[in-house]
């Protein structure tokens, strides 16, 4: 069990900046989600912390020691890999035993027919099929042990991973996204073991992922990364509710939320696609903003009015419990989408024009370049909204 | 194959026409070979006879074949050649192994120029460089000794390339796994890496003892010690001082040193295909 610390850490591939001065302090036992889009430097970030690659400036603590110049095997931390990375030569014993092996007998008691014959070889050893047997076991791995890797189907695979990085007790846990060869019942499958498998091993994990379902589902926290910077890190239910900044509040949801441009009339108004919301900002008259409506922020309304968006339908998703109806705004080139309750389906055509009503405490407004605008103290921070639609 | 499986005639008939000519091809490579076999068991009056038979009228072969094993040290020299392949493929593997695994995994300046300078050493002959070589072996006081016939050949150019590019194909993700698990850089070559391009070593072997088994050039440079002389080499001083026109016990020791390397290419034909198109197509 270890607290990791992450400090200004950088990266470079040539001129080409993967990390720029990333910081993170994850707590001891803690689950820490690395969320971004591919190639953001989640994936290197991971390597770094894991010693198989070396960061350009910037210390990497665990355990409060700084683990810089330490090699992979001596930093005490597992990883899961993608690809499984198994040793298809091997059976599945064998590769859950070799990371004991490896630490447990001298290189002498490791010879092939001689290391048999020296003391104390013999007794290490079955320690170590003990506890590879307890590891299997308790992953529902235990019948499997010897077979190869190529015998294995995916899910089994994956389960081998998780028990080779298990089988040493780390104290920290990397995982790269573990499930994304999965198919999708399995995933989610696997989602719910990892968590529970956090609950038992009480470690620390870092998992990175670019599946946002996976990271709102198992975090304690989740870090938002895009570009090599880290954007925002947060509960869950707080990066969805409560982004920071634009980008973060445009990859986390689905469908994805709705961008409106905006514009300040008066204090506490904002003209939006010839509507008005009503908005309390410290922001002067005339300011161009960008307004962040979720799909679930709108209702249906009988007529325009104040905080009402009026526009044709042009698609109609059904979903089972609710619609997403795309909507063509006026003056907006884009469709907004709103999710929409299931009853009103029979009463909405195609190409009719439709009023849905907007709830102001749901609005997210940011400015032009990305960062977010908060209400003013005293009217409250935006609730805290359902996360169903994203945890799907 | 049966023409059943063709759908139309005009695909019948390429595959007619490419079993022909291959057939042609496969007959033209074997016709010596066959010639050879035959040879072995004929009696000297048959060989010379103007009448021509695949199969002798008398059957000669115990005779040729008891001569070719008494009146040469036909096993000494094959014995020779055992040695003399087994130490060069283990030095090969040896070196090769871990320089294909720096070469493919990690990354340092001058990586490209040292792999090209390993393609260099592919394209050159090994007669271009057996001048220098003689002189070396004879500064060092090496000739006439197993050591010449062993040293030029320990760092193959060609076995490095091979399995530089059959690790290649090995994700870095296997190579990172093992280095969490606390291998090292040593220990990844031998237990992960070389056990899984087992198709290349395989492949690598076969062409290593080929070559080296039935190397002629350089021996004939370096030894002139009967004791030590591999196969080719014995059969030549075989003929020239023993044989004079007996082909027939010559044609025998000829079939008895190239019947170890047919019997080993045919076991391990599967995995030396799958060594020489694994690592390019994947």
């Amino acid at each position: 069990m270890a607290s990791v610390a992450i400090e200004d850490i950088r990266k470079n591939y040539g001129p080409t900046s993967v990390l720029r001065g990333v910081s993170l302090l994850i707590a001891d036992g803690e689950f820490l989600t690395l969320l971004g889009p591919s190639g953001c430097g989640k994936s290197t970030l991971l390597r770094i912390l894991a010693g198989l690659e070396v960061q350009d400036a910037g210390s990497v603590l665990i355990d409060r020691r700084a683990v810089d110049g330490l090699r992979p095997k001596q930093r005490d931390v597992a990883m899961v890999f993608q690809s499984y990375a198994l040793y298809p030569h091997m059976t599945v014993a064998s590769n859950m035993a070799l990371p004991l092996r490896m630490r447990g007998l001298s290189a002498f008691q490791r010879l092939p027919l001689v290391g048999r014959l020296l003391p104390g070889t013999a007794r290490i050893s079955a320690a170590i099929d003990v506890e590879v047997m307890r590891t299997a076991t308790s992953l529902g791995i235990g019948h499997l042990l010897a077979r190869k890797p190529g015998q294995l189907s995916g899910g089994q695979r994956q389960r081998v991973a998780v028990g080779r990085a298990m089988v040493r007790h780390p104290a920290v846990f990397l995982m790269d996204e573990p499930l994304s060869n999965l198919d999708a019942e399995l995933r989610v499958q696997m989602r719910a073991e990892i968590k529970d498998l956090h609950r038992r091993l009480g470690g620390t994990f870092v998992y990175v992922t670019h599946d946002q379902a996976e990271a709102m589902t198992l975090s304690d926290r989740v870090a938002l990364m895009v570009d090599g910077e880290l954007l925002q890190v947060a509960a869950p239910q707080d990066i969805y509710a409560d982004p920071d900044d634009r980008r973060v509040a445009e990859f986390i949801g689905s469908p994805r939320i709705n961008m409106l441009d905006g514009m300040v009339r008066e204090r506490g108004v904002i003209d939006v696609a010839g509507s008005t919301l009503a908005m309390e900002l410290d922001v002067i008259a005339g300011a161009h903003l960008t307004v962040g409506i979720r799909s679930e922020a709108f209702h249906f309304v009988d007529h325009g009015g104040p905080d009402v968006l009026t526009g044709s339908v042009r698609m109609i998703e059904h979903m089972g419990s609710d619609l997403l109806v795309h909507l063509d705004l006026a003056g907006v080139d884009h469709p907004v989408i709103a999710r929409l309750l299931a009853e009103r389906a029979p009463y909405i055509a195609i190409g009719e024009t439709l009023h849905v009503g907007v709830r102001p405490d749901r609005v997210l407004v940011f400015s032009r370049d990305g960062r977010r605008l908060r209400r003013d103290a005293g009217h409250g921070r935006a609730s805290i909204a359902p996360i169903r639609e994203i945890a799907r | 194959m049966s023409a059943m499986t063709f759908p139309n005639r005009q695909s019948l008939l390429s595959s007619i026409l490419r079993h022909a000519v291959l057939i042609c091809t496969g007959a033209l490579i074997l016709a010596p070979f066959m010639w050879m076999l035959s040879l072995s068991i004929k009696p000297p009056c048959e060989i010379f006879g103007v009448s021509f038979s695949f199969w002798p009228h008398q059957f000669y072969g115990i005779e040729n074949y008891s001569r070719a094993l008494t009146e040469a040290p036909l096993l000494r020299y094959m014995g020779n050649g055992v040695l003399v392949c087994a130490i060069i493929l283990a030095l090969q593997i040896l070196v090769c192994a871990p320089c294909a695994y720096v070469l493919a995994k990690l990354r340092f300046a001058g990586r490209k120029l040292l792999f090209g300078i390993v393609l260099i050493g592919l394209m050159l002959p090994h007669q271009v460089l057996s001048l220098p070589l003689f002189i070396l072996s004879y500064q060092l006081g090496l000739l006439d000794t197993y050591a010449a016939l062993i040293f030029p050949y320990v760092v193959s150019p060609f076995g490095i390339f091979l399995f530089r590019q059959f690790f290649m194909t090995i994700p870095d993700d296997v190579v990172h796994a093992a280095r969490l698990d606390g291998l090292s850089e040593l220990a990844i070559v031998w237990k992960i890496m070389l056990p899984m391009a087992l198709p290349a070593l395989i492949a690598f072997s076969i062409f290593s003892v080929i070559g080296h088994w039935n190397d002629l050039f350089w021996p004939l440079i370096v030894v002139r010690d009967q004791s030590l002389m591999p196969p080719p080499l014995g059969i030549m001083v075989f003929r020239n001082e023993e044989a004079g026109n007996d082909y027939g016990p010559l044609m025998a020791a000829s079939t008895l040193v190239v019947m170890p390397l047919v019997i080993a290419f045919l076991a391990a034909q599967k995995w030396f295909v799958e060594g020489m198109t694994g690592g390019a197509v994947k």
